[in-house]
């Protein structure tokens, strides 16, 4: 009969778990590759902003000289792109989505003071092999000046 | 004649959600006229192309719609790939075939729930979400988002599916199978949703022509237009051939999408039954795109146009999307003509409006 076409899935219903998860008391579970939250490996940034000319939605900002690397996540939309970009691999797509706030405010990582050293000296012995190159240079035109 | 007066439906109505305005001029309990009005949710997508980059674009281009994102994402992409000559390669277009038809499968589901929703039939609607879920954990699982896929890029895809992925697909396929053969009985026999949707709301093959209709709401009329025939990505590869009815009705414009599912699951299985084994997924891209093109294809509520030109620099002249619901809206009003007030909810969900994507 056609009207009770419905009626042995709906008693199997009654016996069923829910198909439903009871969210927040029971963990989500994620596959495997779930585009969830962008996460970054921040000691081996270059800062060089691939990823900020590549964020379609304007979420990050990068700061050379204080070495940090900053998300608004409530901008991001997770596409992934800036991963795709990242010369140096640095930065991953994470499980988990991003978690609902009350205000909408930044995350800043900031790299560890022993890679900041280092990058500062490496920027200091990069600027006085420069100051000398140029200095070489200075002297070489003025004596072909005087010759 | 009774007295005419005039009754607004949407833009917030319990039968759909999506932002939609007609004024029904009624006598009585018909209705003579319906008047649309849509710009509620215009969010000036089209005018981003003329700020962002044109491999940016393809994440805004597929943020146009929530439930069909995968195939505006892909009608962006072959647009550009087309003006740029770029032969993406076997591999990258079965992976967009499978994706496409699996996002057709949701969202027939979700019509299909709406549907039931839409009639009263509440456990049938749990039911078809229900079904929906586990394609949607196959989004997940294969591409790393639920709806959103950002899979696509200029030049081919980004992610692969392996070989467990493609099994579990092919699993949960069987299992999808054999829930909606249950659920096709009671869409197809049970008195009470008979009694809703036969032999309401008919449009002919020569009004259906007349007002340039598209997608599954044409096909219920007999017209025989889908742009999978067109043989874009691997479906000139594939055996395809589209499902038309001839009744016109809300009860063929179900049976068209319910069959449909059923269509999808059979492409999806051929696909990864004939998908090459070499790892290729993309085509290196040099240079800024320079041309225009026109780019149709079939997304899950009918035929979409994809206008992409662009001069040679990085940021494109203009793109211009044309969706299946804005080509559906005048055979919409033509078929709510002499129909009762009781069955409006019905008849527009029937076309299965998506406005957002729409206003674009």
């Amino acid at each position: 009969m056609a009207l009770m076409k419905f009626a042995p899935e709906a008693l199997k219903n009654l016996f069923m778990k829910p198909a439903t998860k009871m969210y927040p008391n029971e963990e989500p579970v994620y596959p495997e590759g779930s585009r969830g939250h962008v996460k970054i490996s921040i000691d081996d940034c270059i800062s060089c902003g691939m990823c900020v000319r590549a964020c379609p939605n304007g979420a990050l900002k990068v700061d050379r000289n204080a070495g940090t690397w900053t998300i608004d996540r409530f901008d991001c939309i997770a596409c992934g792109y800036c991963v795709l970009k990242c010369p140096k691999k640095c930065l991953f797509m994470e499980k988990g989505y991003q978690v609902p706030g009350p205000e909408k405010k930044e995350d800043t990582y900031t790299k560890s003071p022993e890679v900041l050293a280092a990058e500062e000296e490496k920027r200091r012995i990069a600027a006085m092999k420069a100051a000398e190159a140029k200095a070489a240079m200075e002297a070489k035109a003025s004596e072909e000046k005087k010759g | 004649m009774g007295k005419r007066s005039v009754i607004p439906f949407g833009p917030q109505h319990p039968v759909l959600p999506e932002p939609i305005h007609i004024d029904l001029v009624v006598e009585d309990e018909k209705v003579v006229e319906a008047v649309p009005s849509i710009g509620f949710v215009h969010r000036g997508l089209e005018s981003l192309a003329e700020k962002k980059d044109f491999n940016q674009l393809v994440y805004v281009a597929e943020r146009t719609c929530g439930i069909c994102s995968f195939q505006h994402g892909m009608g962006y992409c072959e647009a550009v790939e087309h003006i740029m000559g770029l032969e993406v390669p076997r591999r990258a277009k079965f992976l967009r075939t499978i994706w496409a038809e699996l996002s057709r499968i949701h969202s027939h589901l979700l019509w299909l729930g709406l549907l039931a929703d839409g009639f009263g039939f509440e456990n049938l609607f749990y039911q078809c979400w229900r079904i929906r879920e586990k394609i949607l954990d196959l989004h997940e699982l294969t591409a790393g988002g639920r709806l959103i896929f950002s899979v696509n890029k200029v030049g081919g895809v980004i992610k692969d599916i392996e070989g467990d992925k493609l099994d579990t697909i092919l699993s949960t396929l069987d299992e999808v199978d054999d829930e909606l053969r249950v659920i096709r009985s009671v869409f197809f026999e049970d008195r009470t949703v008979l009694s809703r949707l036969k032999g309401v709301g008919i449009l002919s093959k020569e009004q259906i022509n007349d007002l340039g209709a598209v997608g599954p709401f044409a096909r219920a009329s007999g017209v025989r237009v889908d742009m999978r025939m067109l043989g874009y990505a691997a479906y000139d590869e594939l055996s395809f051939v589209p499902i038309v009815s001839n009744d016109g009705d809300c009860y063929a414009r179900c049976f068209i999408r319910m069959m449909e599912l059923f269509q999808s699951i059979k492409l999806i299985r051929e696909a990864i039954g004939k998908i090459p084994a070499e790892k290729d997924l993309e085509v290196p891209v040099k240079g800024n795109p320079d041309g225009e093109y026109f780019m149709r294809l079939e997304q899950p509520r009918g035929e979409a146009f994809y206008y992409v030109k662009a001069s040679g620099k990085p940021i494109l002249d203009r793109m211009r999307i044309r969706t299946p619901t804005f080509a559906n809206i005048p055979a919409l009003c033509e078929m709510l003509k002499n129909t009762e007030i009781a069955d409006v909810g019905l008849l527009v969900l029937t076309i299965d409006p998506c406005v957002s994507c729409t206003e674009r």
